[in-house]
């Protein structure tokens, strides 16, 4: 689903961010990034999402090569992949609901549709009392839900995850991951990056380590 | 979530593929009309929240819009006004120095029967010094003139639907007759006029063209103001796969309704400007015997102002939005 090919990215100030990065994640598989911070996590993830291109190597998403897709293409291909981030990045102006009906509005998305997608998204990740409530109002736990709750509204084939927990003590953590692994389940791509190695070394599944930039372990298949 | 069906949109496969992706495209563009709706709506809302700021913005596209538009519409009357006057140009006949009063008597009646004609009016050159001598307060130098220096004078009026060219045929019908010295054709202050009225229209335009640039960058800066106050959302939207236009597209119904009530702020100025002069001019016209009236834009007037002020708003927030939107990562 996910593949890296010797994949590098030097930073217009000459700081190599990733250094021939290669690896395969396979569809419904659910894969922790890890490393220092700086180790180059973000980096990869914005790859995927083409926040970014590479230096040098070939990304291929979907069985799509990014560097065939066009500048136009791009909200297309977001479109296929949910993103979490560690700072929500809600939008504190509107209620929970209209944050997580983001997505489905922008792919046009029938209003009856969307009300009913974006109940059974907030329900899955337990906040389908908190729809009306504005995100400054939850605590910051229930404030991850809310982004986890935007990034899988759309049914997507990938979810992307940067420090999702980076603010959370261990239990909402934990059930954090709990939710991702749910997803896992049910056919979605999961890539998650976290230093935080006392809770993903907990979950068995493939971690893979960045090290200044460098694979230098479970990258290969 | 039905987690189970899960399912990416836009994909559809199979024998139905073809059904399906048909429901999945008037799915998408009632989708798309909703949005449209839906920017529109918010777009006023946000506009209305703030109604000192979003007053102030109406108003100073309304006064760069009236400007211009108010010039033309005073033109256009002083116009009228012209056109009520061109048609009697009046013609004087000189006469030579040998007529007598008979002959110039019988001149005048044949004159009078004649079809291009509406009045003759003659002056004889006795009532002419001595009109001279009254008005100009040298009768003492004029009493001591051994002749008198002028001829005698026919004041010609024209009907008054003889084109110009009509006029001049009559003149020169005019010039041939016996008896007759010279025909003077009073029409230099009209075309004077004319060309003035062109000249005046010339620099209503160029001064309305500065304006309309002016509104326009005015509106983009509005816009652009707007834009740094909604970054985080841009970038969000973005994020989870918002095209270029989704983005732009609540950034011109902004600019829109900018421009839609710049254009009717300049309407109500117009029409209160010309209210303001409407009873003066009355009067005025009044003095001189004339039903002459003031005419505004109109609806249709204030209705164009309010469609070239849409415009203008959808121009200069595509300008901003072109210029600022490509600047905010992720690209
Ligand atoms: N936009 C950028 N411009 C320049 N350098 C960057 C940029 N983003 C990240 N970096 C650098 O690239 C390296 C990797 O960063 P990042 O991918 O954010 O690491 P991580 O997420 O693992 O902490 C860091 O040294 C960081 O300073
Ligand atoms: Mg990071």
């Amino acid at each position: 689903m996910i593949s890296f090919e010797r994949v590098s990215k030097r930073y217009e100030e000459g700081h190599d961010a990733l250094r021939e990065v290669s690896f395969t994640i396979e569809k419904d598989e659910l894969v922790f990034l890890t490393g220092h911070s700086g180790a180059g996590k973000s980096t990869l993830l914005r790859l995927i999402m083409l926040m970014d291109r590479p230096t040098r190597g070939q990304v291929t998403v979907d069985e799509t090569g990014l560097h065939s897709v066009s500048r136009r293409g791009i909200p297309h291909h977001r479109r296929k992949i949910g993103v979490v981030f560690q700072n929500h990045q809600l939008l504190y102006d509107r209620s929970v609901f209209d944050n997580v009906a983001l997505p489905l509005i922008i792919a046009g998305y029938d209003h009856r549709e969307v009300g009913r997608r974006v109940r059974a998204a907030l329900d899955k990740v337990g906040l389908l009392a908190r729809e009306r409530a504005m995100p400054v109002t939850l605590s910051g736990g229930e404030q991850q839900r809310v982004g986890i709750a935007r990034a899988v509204v759309g049914k997507p084939k990938i979810l992307l995850a940067d420090e999702p927990t980076g603010n959370l003590d261990p239990d909402l953590s934990a059930e954090i991951m709990r939710l991702f692994e749910d997803f896992r389940q049910v056919g979605v791509t999961v890539l998650i990056a976290s230093h935080d190695l006392v809770l993903i070394s907990r979950l068995h599944h493939r971690i893979m380590t960045l090290q200044e930039g460098r694979l230098i372990a479970g990258g290969g298949a | 979530m039905g987690v189970a069906d899960h399912q990416a949109p836009g994909k559809s496969t199979g024998r139905a593929g073809a059904s399906q992706s048909r429901a999945q495209v008037s799915h998408q563009l009632r989708g798309w009309l909703q949005h449209h709706r839906l920017s529109a709506a918010q777009s006023l809302l946000k506009v209305l929240e703030r109604p000192a700021a979003s007053m102030l913005t109406w108003l100073v596209i309304g006064i760069a819009l009236a400007l211009p538009v108010g010039f033309s519409v005073a033109l256009d009357n002083v116009d009228r006004l012209g056109a009520g006057w061109d048609s009697p140009a009046q013609m004087s006949i000189f006469l030579t120095k040998d007529v007598d009063a008979q002959r110039a008597a019988a001149m005048t009646a044949s004159l009078q029967q004649h079809d291009q004609i509406d009045s003759v009016n003659f002056v004889s050159r006795e009532a002419a010094l001595s009109e001279f001598a009254a008005l100009s307060g040298f009768a003492d130098v004029i009493e001591s003139l051994q002749e008198n220096p002028l001829p005698d004078v026919m004041l010609v009026t024209p009907r008054r639907d003889l084109a110009s060219e009509a006029v001049a045929a009559l003149r020169d019908e005019l010039a041939a007759l016996e008896d007759v010295d010279e025909v003077v054709v009073d029409m230099a202050w009209l075309q004077r006029l004319q060309s003035l009225l062109e000249l005046s229209r010339r620099a209503v335009l160029m001064i309305g063209a500065m304006l309309v640039l002016g509104v326009i960058l005015i509106l983009g800066n509005t816009i652009r103001l707007a834009i740094e106050g909604r970054r985080d959302e841009i970038v969000v939207v973005k994020l989870v796969g918002g095209s270029n236009a989704f983005v732009r597209r609540p950034f011109l119904y902004t600019g829109l309704w900018y421009g839609v009530g710049g254009g009717l702020c300049a309407g109500l100025l117009v029409a209160a400007a010309l209210w303001f002069v409407d009873e003066p001019v009355a009067s005025l016209a009044a003095l001189y015997k004339s039903n002459f009236s003031v005419v505004g834009p109109g609806v249709m007037g204030v209705l164009n102002l309010v469609i070239l002020g849409g415009l203008l708003g959808l121009a200069g927030a595509w300008l901003a939005v072109t210029r600022h939107l490509s600047k905010i990562e992720p690209r």
